[in-house]
C-alpha cells in the first residue's frame, strides 16, 4: 500500500514529475558524460603503456609522465642490457614531431618508435601482415581515426607520402581504435625511422623496456637495475602507468575539471530532486497529516516518501543511462573518447539512488514535524 | 469491547495554548467519560474547545493538565509514539472535510487503515469491500473520492474508521459539509454500525437534529462542560 500510495503522489502531478525525472535524467547523463570523459581520458593517457608486452620500463631520471620527457644516453641500454635477469631489452621513442601534410600545412604528432621485429612495444590493432612494412625505410603506421586531421583521408590512407621532421614518410598501415588524448595522434614507427623523425641521435632513445628472462620476478629486476644502472628510473608497468595517469589527472587539472562538473551533475540534479519531492510531499501534506492521526507509525511514512525517490531514481537513471550511452556512441564516432565501463554505470546507479533518497530527505524532516491535531484544523 | 464499560475517560484536562506572549486558556478541567455502545454528541458555541476536547480524546494533543485513559489505559505523559500506537490500537477518526487520499480508490482508502495495522492482501481487500458495503457503497469500491458526493466521501471516511474495529469512535463535525437530510443518514449509520459492536462514538457537532441519535449531550461552553447528559437543542 506504501508503494502504491507513493506511486500515485508521484503520478499525480504529472508536470511535477516530469520536472523530477528531467532533473535525474540530467544528473545522470551529466555525470556519465563527465565521469565516461575522465574514464576515457585516463585509459587513453596510458594507453600505450597498458598494451605493451614489457613488465619493465626505464626512463631517464626525473620522468613523470609518458608523454614529455629526456632522451636517455645510448650507453644506458647497454648498461641494462648487463643487469643479470634481463631477459630482453628494446629501445622506444616517444617524441613529439612536426607532421607535414600532402596538401600543405603542419600537424603535431606523437612519434613511437619500436622494434617492429620482437615488438615489445608494438602497435596493437594492426594487422599482422602490416608488421613487416613498417620495418622498411620511411615506413609509418597511424590510426584510421586521424585520417582527415593528418590530411591523408583522400587517399584512404595506405600509400601517402608525407614529411614526419622533415624526413619523407609513408603511410603504410592503418592501426585501430588507438586514440590519443591529446591533440597529437599517434605515429607508430621503427626505432630506426623514428630517430630520424624526431632527430634523436644514433643510439639514444627515450625509453628502455625490458623483460625479465625467465624464472625471475619483475619487482627484483626492477631493484636490481636500479641498483647497478644510475641516473635513471625503473618503474613495473603498472606503476609508471599509474604515474602518466595521476600526472595528467590531478597535476594538469584536466581530471579534476572533469570531476569537478560531475559533482556539479550530482549536486545540481540532487538540489532539483529534493525541490520537487518536497513539493510533492507538500502537496500531500493533508494525507500525511492524516496517516500521522490515524497513527501511522513514522517508519511507514518514511517508506511513501524513499519509495518515491527511489522511484523517481529508477525510472530517471534509466533514461539517463540510456541518453547516456546514446552519447557515448555518438562521440566514439566524433573522435572523443567517454568510455561508460560497466561498474561506472552501475556506480552511477547507486548514486543515483542515494542522490535521490537524501534529496527526500528534506521532506521526510518536514513530515517529521507535522502537527497531528492539524487534521481537525480544517487543513 | 463491552457495552456499559467506560472505554474513554477525561478527568481534569485542561488546555492552554501559547501564542506569542498571549495565553489561550481553550479548555478549564474537564470530566468526561464515554462507555461502550454509548453515542455522545459535544455541543457548544464555537471556539468553546470542542476540537480541542476531541482532539485531546483521540490522543492527538496533550493537555496541559489532568490525564485520559483509553481502554483503561493512562496515557498521560506517553511520548507521540505511544499515543500513535493508542490511536492506531483503539481509535478511528472521521474528519468534516472527510481527509481521503484523492489519488486513492474507495475501497483502497479504506484498506490504508488495515495496511497501518499490517493487514494486506487480498484479505485486507476483501475486508475493505465489506466495509464499503456496510456503508452502501459496496459498487463505488473503485471510485475515486473526486467522482463521489459528498455524502459518499463521508461514507467511505466512516467504513476507513469501522474497518479495523477500534473501541472508540471520534468525529469532528461530520456533517458540516453534508446536507441535513445526508448528514442525519451518515451519523444514523455511525450510530448503526458502532453501537452495534459495542464502540464509544463521540461526535462534534453544531446540529441540533443530530440529538436524537445521542445518547447523552455534552455541553461545553468557554472550555467547560455546562451540561452532561440532557438531550435538549
Ligand atoms: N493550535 C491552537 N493554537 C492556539 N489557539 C488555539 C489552537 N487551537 C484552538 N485554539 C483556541 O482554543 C479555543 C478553542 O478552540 P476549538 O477549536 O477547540 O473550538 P471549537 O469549539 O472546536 O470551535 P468551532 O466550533 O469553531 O470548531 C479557541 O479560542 C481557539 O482559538
Ligand atoms: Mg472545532
Amino acid at each position: 500500500m506504501t508503494i502504491r500510495i507513493a506511486l500515485r503522489n508521484l503520478l499525480h502531478d504529472r508536470v511535477r514529475l516530469a520536472v523530477t525525472l528531467t532533473g535525474v535524467v540530467f544528473a545522470v547523463v551529466l555525470i556519465a558524460v563527465q565521469g565516461g570523459l575522465f574514464v576515457g581520458f585516463t585509459q587513453a593517457t596510458t594507453c600505450v603503456i597498458d598494451n605493451t608486452e614489457a613488465e619493465i620500463w626505464v626512463a631517464s631520471r626525473g620522468v613523470r609522465n609518458f608523454d614529455v620527457t629526456h632522451p636517455l644516453p645510448p650507453r644506458k641500454f647497454h648498461q641494462i642490457l648487463g643487469v643479470p635477469g634481463v631477459g630482453r631489452a628494446e629501445r622506444v621513442i616517444v617524441r613529439f614531431a612536426n607532421w607535414k601534410k600532402p596538401a600543405g600545412g603542419r600537424e603535431s604528432v606523437e612519434v613511437v618508435g619500436f622494434d617492429p621485429g620482437s615488438g615489445l612495444a608494438r602497435p596493437w590493432n594492426v594487422p599482422a601482415g602490416a608488421m613487416a612494412a613498417l620495418k622498411l625505410p620511411d615506413t609509418v603506421a597511424v590510426d584510421a581515426l586521424y585520417l582527415e586531421k593528418l590530411g591523408i583521408a583522400g587517399g584512404k590512407g595506405v600509400g601517402e607520402a608525407v614529411e614526419i621532421g622533415d624526413r619523407r614518410a609513408r603511410v603504410v598501415a592503418l592501426t585501430s581504435g588507438i586514440r590519443s588524448f591529446t591533440t597529437s595522434p599517434y605515429v607508430f614507427a621503427s626505432y630506426e625511422n623514428a630517430l630520424r623523425y624526431t632527430g634523436m641521435e644514433d643510439g639514444q632513445c627515450t625509453y628502455v623496456l625490458v623483460r625479465p628472462a625467465p624464472g625471475v620476478a619483475v619487482e627484483a629486476l626492477r631493484d636490481a637495475i636500479r641498483r647497478n644502472v644510475r641516473d635513471v628510473d625503473v618503474f613495473t608497468r603498472e606503476e609508471f602507468a599509474g604515474k602518466t595517469r595521476h600526472y595528467w589527472m590531478f597535476t594538469t587539472g584536466a581530471g579534476m575539471a572533469l570531476l569537478i562538473a560531475a559533482s556539479l551533475g550530482l549536486v545540481v540534479g540532487g538540489v532539483v530532486v529534493a525541490q520537487t519531492l518536497y513539493a510533492t510531499t507538500m502537496d500531500h501534506l493533508a494525507e500525511f497529516g492524516t496517516l500521522r492521526a490515524m497513527g501511522a507509525p513514522g517508519g511507514y511514512i518514511h517508506r511513501i516518501i524513499v519509495i518515491q525517490a527511489v522511484a523517481a531514481a529508477l525510472v530517471g537513471y534509466g533514461c539517463g543511462i540510456v541518453v547516456s550511452f546514446f552519447l557515448v556512441d555518438l562521440a566514439a564516432r566524433g573522435g572523443a573518447s567517454i568510455v561508460l565501463p560497466p561498474v561506472l554505470a552501475v556506480g552511477l546507479f547507486f548514486l543515483t539512488v542515494v542522490m535521490c533518497v537524501t534529496a527526500g530527505l528534506v521532506s521526510i524532516r518536514k513530515v517529521t514535524t507535522i502537527d497531528p491535531a492539524m487534521v481537525f484544523r480544517g487543513a | 469491547m463491552t457495552a456499559g464499560e467506560t472505554l474513554l475517560e477525561a478527568k481534569g484536562v485542561a488546555k492552554t495554548f501559547t501564542l506569542g506572549k498571549v495565553e489561550v486558556p481553550a479548555l478549564r478541567g474537564v470530566d468526561v467519560s464515554v462507555r461502550g455502545g454509548e453515542v455522545c454528541l459535544l455541543m457548544g458555541p464555537s471556539g468553546s474547545g470542542k476540537t480541542t476536547l476531541l482532539s485531546i480524546l483521540g490522543c492527538i494533543l496533550s493537555p496541559s493538565a489532568g490525564s485520559v485513559s483509553v481502554m483503561g489505559r493512562d496515557t498521560a505523559g506517553l511520548p507521540e509514539r505511544e499515543l500513535a500506537k493508542v490511536r492506531l490500537a483503539h481509535i478511528g477518526f472521521i474528519f468534516q472535510s472527510y481527509n481521503l487520499f484523492p489519488t486513492l480508490r474507495a475501497v483502497e482508502n479504506v484498506q490504508v487503515a488495515l495496511d497501518l495495522r499490517g493487514v494486506s492482501g487480498t484479505d485486507a481487500r476483501d475486508r475493505a469491500l465489506a466495509a464499503l458495503a456496510s456503508v452502501g457503497l459496496a459498487d463505488k469500491a473503485d471510485v475515486l473520492p473526486r467522482d463521489l458526493s459528498g455524502g459518499q466521501k463521508q461514507r467511505v471516511a466512516i467504513a476507513r474508521a469501522l474497518v479495523a474495529e477500534p473501541a472508540v469512535i471520534l468525529a469532528d463535525e461530520p456533517t458540516a459539509a453534508l446536507d441535513s437530510e445526508t448528514g442525519r443518514a451518515v451519523i444514523a449509520l455511525v450510530r448503526e454500525l458502532a453501537v452495534t459492536r459495542g464502540s464509544s462514538v463521540v461526535i462534534v457537532t453544531h446540529d441540533p437534529r443530530i440529538a436524537d441519535f445521542a445518547d447523552r449531550v455534552v455541553r461545553i461552553e468557554d472550555g467547560r462542560i455546562v451540561a452532561n447528559g440532557e438531550k435538549t437543542p
